[in-house]
């Protein structure tokens, strides 16, 4: 019987230092069993990685950042499917799945699916709000307070107590020793990420985070789970393993059934030195790790296509524990035309043998 | 003493923990150690049967194998009991 074709779009191709989850996304995408997948990259920057990288993409085009507006995302989009005629969009970043959520409606009257939290799970997961997410889900959470002004550091000193995390509303989390450095970690994230800045107490222990699939419903889908093994400056997995923990997939289950989770998601979590897990951050969508989950076999991105389709999908119930992701950088040689093409037209056709084609 | 049965060890001494992801290596008399507390043996057990088969003094090895089991407890590859 011959496999469905689906045309996908995926946001994420910034496969660098601090990648997207693109690139992993579209890997689990083209092995996926149960369909074969035409790939539609979308890009915001001219040098996103897997634009260029071969065999991954068919088309790429660039697409407006969040702070254009809606509006303007829903008219590129809709050129975009008029050229490609798109069954599903996964959007991978934090910053452009509220545009996305806000699009849905629009989208699947054009006959374009998404399988995405809903706004309240959004909005209720968000780090701003993530300790009172954890008193209503009877989850570890440690203190965090939403600040606007720097001088609200010296009011909270003494619950926080240093060091204590200093974490952007998107992105960015820096560990603060002193007064000193928490202002200053203040000001670099206010100036890069906008207010609230949020002040979190610091956990010691290991960190381990989760990937999974929520069906909207109540059920995981998938889940994994992961021990950091090398982690970047800047916080980053760069290599990790996957674990057999029973305690941590107890708590995945909790936390899509409490919340009825819909879609992809990643949980950080950390286990303090005398064993509790403590959720640091809810990530409302695939993380970049993802090919790990796939690799040890549970195909999240495929789950979640299918879920996006209307298909019913069975939960995964094992997986291969042991198996290690080891992220690595590689250069690619890149002909000026590509970059060129890409720089002025805002699109990159690619052929089967992913050479560009004009 | 007792080691956590999910511990899985290798030939070469590489012993991993699936429920936090650690991994170790240890020299071979210390896999003898783990593959003897995976066949069940008891503390005691154990000294008899490695000084048999070492020339080692008992009283020693049963300092060693004290700090051993503390270097295993620290890395929470013993069972909680233990």
């Amino acid at each position: 019987m011959s496999k469905p074709r689906y045309t996908i779009a995926v946001t994420g191709l910034n496969a660098i230092d601090s990648p997207g989850p693109g690139v992993a996304v579209i890997r689990g995408l083209l092995e996926a069993a149960s369909f074969d997948a035409r790939i539609i990259g979308l890009a915001y920057e001219s040098l996103e990685p897997g634009i260029y990288m071969p065999n991954l993409t068919n088309h790429t085009y660039q697409i407006p950042y969040p702070t254009a507006g809606t509006d303007e995302l829903m008219e590129r989009l809709t050129y975009i499917h008029s050229r490609e005629n798109i069954d599903v969009i996964i959007p991978n970043f934090d910053a452009e799945l509220y545009s996305f959520m806000k699009l849905e409606p629009k989208l699947k009257q054009m006959g374009i699916r998404m399988f995405l939290p809903t706004f309240e799970q959004f909005e209720e997961r968000h780090k701003v709000n993530l300790t009172k997410f954890g008193e209503k889900y009877g989850i570890d959470v440690p203190l965090g307070i939403a600040i606007t002004d720097p001088a609200e550091i010296y009011k909270h000193e003494k619950e926080l107590d240093f060091p204590l995390m200093v974490k952007g509303k998107w992105y960015d989390a820096y560990i603060a020793y002193n007064m000193e450095q928490a202002r200053n970690y203040f000001n670099k994230i206010a100036a890069k990420w906008g207010y609230p800045v949020i002040l979190q107490k610091f956990v010691h222990g290991t960190e381990y985070n989760v990937t999974g699939l929520g069906d909207g419903k109540g059920n995981t889908i998938a889940a994994v789970p992961m021990r950091k093994q090398y982690i970047t400056d800047k916080g980053k997995a760069w290599a990790g393993i996957s674990i057999a923990d029973e305690n941590l997939m107890d708590l995945t289950r909790r936390f899509v059934e409490s919340t009825g989770w819909r879609g992809g998601f990643e949980l950080e979590m950390m286990k303090s030195n005398d064993g509790r897990y403590y959720l640091m951050e809810i990530n409302p969508r695939i993380p970049a790790w993802v090919y790990l989950a796939v690799g040890v076999g549970q195909n999240i991105p495929e789950a979640l296509t299918r879920l996006a389709l209307g298909e019913k999908v069975e939960p995964y119930t094992n997986y291969e524990v042991g198996k290690l992701f080891i992220r690595y950088a590689w250069d690619m040689i890149v002909d000026r035309s590509e970059f060129e093409n890409y720089s002025v037209n805002g699109e990159l056709k690619k052929d089967e043998h992913g050479k560009e084609t004009l | 003493m007792k080691i956590k049965h999910q511990i899985a060890i290798s030939d070469t001494g590489f012993l991993f923990n699936p429920a936090t992801g650690e991994s170790f290596t240890v020299n071979p008399v210390g896999a003898e150690i783990i593959n003897l507390l995976r066949e069940g043996h008891t503390w005691q057990e154990i000294i008899d049967k490695i000084t048999e088969m070492y020339s080692v003094e008992r009283n020693s090895f049963e300092k060693d194998l004290h700090e051993f089991a503390g270097i295993m407890k620290m890395h929470q590859l013993l069972d909680k009991d233990e």
